[in-house]
């Protein structure tokens, strides 16, 4: 095999593979030097050895030997080999006859300038392997489309300024079996440059990173292409990179990627609430969508629980290869206005809008409304204004109007408040009547220490909270939901703090407190953490004499992530303050429907501890007030059921459909959903 | 409800049963319908039973293009009942005022 470059490894495994013994002839001091440095070509020799290919680099072929047929080449400086077959592979070249003939310029090809013109012609284009623009000759399909387009713009007129100012050529391919990416620079140029480099030749492992002004202008992964995806978007957009390089080339902490877009198999299950395979997902970018949220519109995604969006974004980066566009909606705190959070708030506070529809008809491009971001401005604007909010409840989703969760078969689910998981005979007795008087087809204990009526008509919601006679527990919206607790020092032999009181001060505090994602919290009265507050979005744990740890940031749903140490302090006075300030600055900074656990990395522990710990900033005050504002606004929902807010809050908008579609049992169980259960149900009419 | 003399279309009564930029759910000659009352004013009408699982769309979220179904979020044209997300078409139903300001349903032609 003559030449040791893509095509020409390739094609050597692929004889290899035909029984055939193989040699590599490369004139180059490393293989594949178009695209990769000495060190990573040197990986990749020992990888290709391993296979049992034989590497000659420095080797330049000389003559081809034998008369009648083949029998060996010959080498400059080194003994000839002898062989039955040559391949050679040793690249391109363009056939430029014609255009030296016409009287074109030539060099390596045909000289062009930035709008795809020949050199010194008027009205003579040229696009493709046969140019040479800015000193560089692609030999690669992806720069022809871009020359294409210029092209396309330039002869049709459609945009005379349209140029090609080159392309950054990025590779990746399965190279002799060995994954092989590789893009812009080889190594570092100039003194400046930061250069990353990890080998393991054991492994034939080998990755390199150059850095240039906080951007990745040049690397080359081998045998491994877990952040290939991330570092061609880095390399292609010039993102900002994190400060801990190393996790450009690994992942360290934070969510793992598991298998790598590209080792998955085509059928693999990616979004497991709706049932999406990777295939499925590489077709919709075939099918021409460009964007993330393109794909996941088409397919639904990532439309479930969401844990899936990060795997959902790397397929669709991964199967564009490099051509995915950015949405510029990505920053926008809701979709359908063209703002980020910070100047969103500025905007509404400068323009004195106090209701959604307002914010729409100043701040929408044409004043339009979105449906789909009317939540998140309702929330906001509740939490900025509390009092001076102008409550459309159009703009709600339809829990927060009905002040419930909404079922799968349309009913409802009813969780009044239990502070702290604390109850007593008398609230059990009334729950107990009520599920009886109303028929509720399923009675719960929730991962809350709440209990769950499910299974509730709209229309009989008004009348089943008025014979609980319980406030919301706020089981059904972004907001703050609940406090979990162990029973603590009272009778807990172990106890070192009273973790109940503690909790249900802080949830009759924050009840109901709205906030761009739900919020979970929990105390546990000493280290054993029986309350869980290592994975709680505010989680609080007494510890010996006396004193309180904070943690924020923790999660254990669809994403695991223990929560980062806030403050230890010395009272529950403290605890509450601190809770509040930090659920303050998380209402005030988190984008919508950003969870802690994705919010608290994202602006980092140590920050947050001198903003909400030592009040580096100033602004603990401001906080503190804004957060008693909305304390102070709290207002329990259910009492809507005596004077609804708009007509036909609690009308029935179910269709005419055999319910409930929780089975029940004639024992009054519920009964695992079957089409028998379905039948036993009773019918429900619209009016 | 009855049958509307002048038009043939079906009187639901009093605009005001919808609130604004809302939903209500009504049954009309046996069809679940539901009626969307704009913030511009005007009405529209779909299949109240989302063609997706059976969602109740009169629940749902909307602008003046769409209403999203509350269940999964499969959106829908408030025109033509066509899904944007996917999901399989609504069925429409012609929405209008009357001089009384009652709502009237009308079934499309076929
Ligand atoms: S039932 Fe309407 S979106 Fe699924």
């Amino acid at each position: 095999m003559i030449g040791g470059g893509l095509l020409g490894l390739e094609a050597a495994r692929g004889l290899q593979s035909h029984g055939v013994g193989v040699d590599v002839v490369h004139s180059g001091g490393h293989l594949m030097n178009a695209q990769m440095g000495p060190e990573g070509g040197a990986v990749l020799r020992r990888s290709v050895e391993a296979l049992g290919i034989g590497v000659h680099t420095g080797s330049r072929t000389t003559a081809i030997l034998g008369r009648d047929k083949v029998r060996g080449v010959r080498l400059r400086d080194k003994p000839d080999l002898a062989c039955h077959m040559v391949v050679v592979a040793a690249g391109i070249r363009p056939n430029v006859d014609v255009a030296v003939s016409s009287g074109l310029a030539v060099e390596r090809a045909i000289v062009v300038d930035d709008y795809m013109r020949v050199q010194d012609e008027e009205d003579i284009y040229a696009v493709g392997e046969c140019v040479q623009h800015r000193g560089e000759v692609y030999g690669l399909v992806a720069p022809l489309w871009e020359q294409a387009a210029v092209l396309a713009d330039q002869v049709t007129g459609a945009n005379p300024t349209s140029m090609y100012l080159g392309s950054r050529t990025a590779t990746k391919l399965k190279v002799a079996g060995v994954e092989v990416a590789s893009m812009g620079l080889q190594g570092p140029e100039r003194d400046t440059d930061e250069h990353i480099v990890f080998s393991e030749p054991s492994r034939g492992v080998f990755k390199s990173i150059v850095i240039r002004n906080e951007k990745v202008v040049g690397a080359t992964l081998l045998g491994d292409s877990r952040k290939v995806a991330y570092l061609t978007q880095a390399f292609d957009r010039g993102l900002p990179l994190p400060e801990e390089r190393i996790s450009l080339m690994f992942d360290v902490g934070g969510p793992s990627e598991e298998a790598g877009a590209a080792e998955l198999a085509n059928d693999a299950q990616v979004c497991n609430c709706n049932g999406v395979s990777k295939g499925k997902l590489v077709d919709a970018v075939r099918g021409g969508f460009k964007t993330v949220s393109g794909v996941m519109d088409a397919t639904r995604a990532g439309k479930g629980c969401g844990s899936c969006k990060l795997m959902v974004k790397q397929i669709v980066e991964w199967a564009a290869d490099g051509t995915v566009e950015e949405e510029p909606s990505a920053t926008y705190y809701v979709p359908g206005i063209p703002l980020d959070k910070p100047a969103l708030m500025k905007a509404i506070r400068d323009q004195g809008l106090r209701s959604v529809s307002q914010v729409f008809a100043a701040l929408a491009p044409g004043g339009r409304e979105d449906a789909r971001s009317k939540m998140g401005l309702a929330s906001l604007m509740k939490m900025m204004l509390a009092g001076e909010y102008i409550d459309e409840r159009d703009a709600r989703f339809v829990n927060d109007r009905v002040h419930a969760n909404i079922q799968r078969d349309g009913t409802f689910s009813v969780v009044p408040q239990m502070k702290g998981g604390v109850t007593s005979p008398q609230q059990l007795r009334r729950i107990a009547d009520v599920a009886e008087k109303y028929r509720i087809p399923m009675v719960k204990l929730t991962g809350g220490q709440r209990i769950d009526l499910l299974g509730v008509p709209k229309e009989d919601l008004p009348k089943v909270w008025a014979d609980l006679d319980m406030p919301s527990g706020y089981a059904y919206g972004k907001s703050f939901r609940t406090v979990k607790t162990c029973v603590g020092q009272e009778f807990c032999r172990f106890g070192t703090g009273d973790s109940t009181k503690l909790g249900v001060e802080i949830e009759s505090t924050f009840q109901g407190i709205e906030s761009p994602a739900k919020m979970k919290l929990a105390v546990s009265g000493c280290p054993r953490n029986c309350a869980e507050s290592l994975v709680k979005d505010v989680g609080v744990v007494a510890i010996d004499g006396g004193r309180w740890e904070i943690y924020v940031g923790g999660a254990a749903g669809a994403h695991i992530r223990k929560g980062d140490l806030l403050a230890t302090v010395d009272d529950p006075e403290t605890v509450k303050l601190l809770t509040g300030r930090f659920m303050q600055y998380y209402r005030e900074n988190a984008n919508w429907l950003e969870r802690t656990y994705a919010f608290v990395p994202r602006v980092g522990i140590e920050h947050l501890r001198s903003v909400i710990v030592d009040d580096a900033e100033g602004l603990g005050e401001q906080l503190d007030a804004a957060m008693q504002a909305s304390i102070e606004d709290y207002v329990d929902p259910w009492r809507e059921r005596a004077d609804p807010f708009t007509p036909g809050q609690f009308r029935t908008a179910l269709p005419l459909e055999v319910l409930p579609q929780v089975p029940v049992r004639a024992d009054g169980q519920p009964m695992p959903q079957t089409e028998a259960g379905r039948e036993a149900g009773d019918l429900r009419v619209t009016r | 409800m009855s049958t509307h003399a002048a038009t043939g279309g079906h009187l639901l009564g009093p605009v005001d049963q919808v609130p604004v930029g809302e939903g209500r759910a009504f049954v009309v000659d046996g069809d679940q319908v539901a009626v969307f009352r704009l913030r511009d004013g005007s009405l529209r009408a779909l299949s109240a039973v989302c063609s997706h699982r059976g969602g109740p769309i009169a629940d749902g979220t909307l602008d003046r293009q769409e209403v999203i179904c509350p269940l999964h979020q499969h959106a829908f044209s408030l025109d033509s009942g066509c899904s944007s997300t996917g999901a399989g078409p609504l069925r429409t139903y012609h929405a209008s005022l009357d001089d009384s300001g009652n709502i009237v349903i009308a079934f499309p032609p076929g």
